[in-house]
């Protein structure tokens, strides 16, 4: 899945620049963004996904691994911390800490099977261990089935923070995603990430030039899991609910609509994507059946005519009209 | 000991659809190098144009077996032409994502249309009753979809491994262009290859009609299992994927009567196992 077009167009210092400008204007906005009347709920549940995208688009966009069975890391760690600050009562930064090491070890067991084959029988085989997960949590007494573990505790975090207060929330969770946001990319410019392109773009010979393919796509794997893991966990904290939907195949698939629609391999591309998504499911709530067929045109459409996703258009965009 | 053997039936009934709903995926595979996500919901397409044809036209189940694979097929041949055809030349994950897009379209419209709830199906007049064997009650339906799976399966692996289409087909799979240099028109197979693994799903559905209720979501959560068979038998195999749907199938059954809590995630603690022992699957090769 390379967006070949994207890469070629960076020159490295100045991009470095560039993208901590971009990244401190985000930051910015999100800041703000619950004073001019964008509410803060909406706000925390499009921050969440938009970290699971990003996660995910560590894996699709630069280790060209399309997983279609993500939504298991994201409610393994929901259902572990919602049990550890309700169950075990646990406070919110262990809870969190354990669901996202739950994520880490699922994805270390995972990654290792998957890696055997490639391309599309990867897609299928995380799709089917997911579905596995899937019933596992649907008949473990733990996760109460269908009703889902309910009024978690928010609590206190560090035992000083209090977390029920809305706002207070919020900007905990906006700074555990831009650490999460400025560890990713940090990743993606390091060696380790230039090799996971390497591999992307042609497996054979960065196995020729004596990289171990299988542990680089090994580790990228695992570092995407415990990430999605940590969106995962963070939202059972604060949605006080871990349940069934977020280990549903639909969540694996909305994951990859938004980070297809934002620009697979892209820095802010997932964060845009998951906004878009997240708002349209918002909007089109009322109407049932309507967001599931209009997800299906989204990706019919992102597929056949917009491969390079909202942020890859624009900056390829950007790029032509500087000559 | 009932039990036992009505999990059995049950088993073999579950692995012909296995069987009929992978062979297709890989006949496709094999010559368009894309896993149709598609099928599932074209396996519920299958069992709807049966229902219409039934309750709007009257038309019953036998001409049904005929006519709603031609149907879902066109279907299929006019979503290849106009939107696949475009992704050849792209990476394969591209198709997996186009058809999983179709299928949330196709499920969601009809559930938008029927809600989630089953419609039934008659069982056919000339198919109702059974038999009685003595250690068990054979509906006779369920003995007509075994065999008639069967005889579907072992058609097709006759055309594709015997006979001269067969061959054309096969030579295609292992290189297209020196095929087409030789005055085959390719894009046209590829159009009817399409167009018949999803017919194949199609009369699958149809099958499943009379036994499971028509459901809206009766592909959705079928086709991640027939996934997981498709991994477990390799795609490599006509013959591969007929024996691995039944024998998956069995196991369910098997697992369904010994240790039902397991009977949902067999297949895929299989499919690990394999993966663990010999990754390209029982049947395939490594490419």
């Amino acid at each position: 899945m390379a967006t070949a077009a994207a890469l070629a167009a960076m020159p490295p210092r100045d991009t470095h620049r560039r993208m901590l400008i971009a990244t401190v204007i985000m930051a910015a906005l999100f800041a703000v963004a619950p004073f001019v009347g964008i509410y803060p709920v909406f706000l925390m549940k499009a921050l969440c996904f938009a970290l699971f995208a990003c996660a995910f688009n560590l894996l699709l966009g630069y280790g060209g691994l399309l997983s279609f069975g993500h939504a298991m890391f994201l409610g393994t760690a929901g259902y572990v911390s919602a049990y550890a600050a309700k169950g075990w009562g646990l406070p919110p930064e262990l809870a969190i800490l354990l669901g996202t090491a739950a994520a880490a070890l699922l994805g270390v067991v995972v990654g290792a099977l998957a890696i055997r084959r490639q391309g599309i029988y990867f897609a299928m085989i995380t799709l089917a261990i997911a579905q596995m997960m899937y019933f596992f949590y649907l008949q473990t007494p733990f996760t109460h089935g269908e009703d889902g573990i309910q009024a978690v505790p928010r609590g206190k975090l560090f035992g000083v923070i209090d977390l029920t207060d809305t706002l207070t929330i919020y900007y905990v969770v906006l700074a555990i995603f831009l650490i999460a946001f400025v560890f990713i990319y940090r990743v993606i410019h390091s060696p380790f990430g230039q090799v996971l392109k390497a591999i992307r773009e042609n497996e054979p010979r960065a196995i020729s030039l004596g990289y171990d393919a299988d542990r680089y796509k090994l580790l990228a794997f695992v570092l995407s899991a415990t990430l999605a893991g940590l969106a995962g966990a963070v939202k059972a904290i604060v949605f006080q609910l871990a349940s069934l939907t977020d280990v549903h195949w639909s969540m694996s698939g909305e994951v990859v609509l938004m980070v297809l629609l934002g620009g697979m391999g892209t820095i802010f591309g997932p964060v845009v994507g998951a906004f878009v998504i997240i708002a349209l499911e918002n909007y089109l709530s009322p109407y049932g059946q309507w967001v599931t067929i209009i997800t299906g045109v989204i990706f019919v459409i992102c597929v056949l005519a917009f491969r390079r996703g909202i942020v890859g258009e624009v900056s390829a965009w950007w790029e032509r009209r500087r000559g | 000991m009932q039990a036992l053997y009505g999990q059995l039936l049950i088993g073999l009934i579950n692995g012909a659809f296995y069987a009929m709903l992978s062979l297709g995926l890989a006949v496709i595979f094999g010559l368009l190098n894309i896993i149709n996500f598609t099928h599932g919901a074209q396996y519920m397409m299958g069992a709807f144009c049966a229902w219409f044809l039934l309750t709007k036209a009257g038309i019953g189940y036998w001409w049904a077996l005929l006519l709603t694979p031609i149907a879902v097929g066109a279907f299929g041949a006019l979503i290849e032409r106009t939107m696949l055809a475009r992704l050849y030349k792209l990476d394969h994950l591209y198709g997996l994502l186009l058809t999983f897009g179709l299928a949330l379209i196709v499920q969601g419209l009809f559930r938008n249309e029927f809600g989630s709830s089953g419609l039934p199906y008659q069982i056919p007049p000339e198919l109702s009753g059974g038999l009685d064997l003595g250690f068990m009650f054979l509906p006779k339906y369920r003995a007509w979809v075994i065999v008639a799976s069967l005889i579907v399966c072992v058609s097709t692996w006759y055309v594709i491994e015997r006979t001269k289409l067969g061959r054309y087909l096969r030579a295609a799979t292992e290189n297209p262009a020196l095929v087409q240099a030789f005055g085959i028109n390719v894009p046209r197979m590829v159009t009817l290859t399409y167009a018949f693994g999803v017919g194949l799903a199609a009369l699958a559905g149809v099958m499943a009609a009379p036994i499971y209720q028509v459901n809206p979501l009766m592909g959705a959560d079928l086709i991640i299992v027939v996934f997981a068979v498709v991994v477990i038998g390799g795609m490599g195999s006509i013959m591969g994927s007929i024996l691995t749907g039944f024998g998956l199938g069995v196991v369910e059954g098997l697992t369904k009567y010994f240790y039902p809590e397991a009977s949902n995630t067999v297949i895929f603690v299989i499919m690990v196992i394999v993966l663990l022992i010999k990754p390209a699957g029982l049947f395939g090769r490594e490419r």
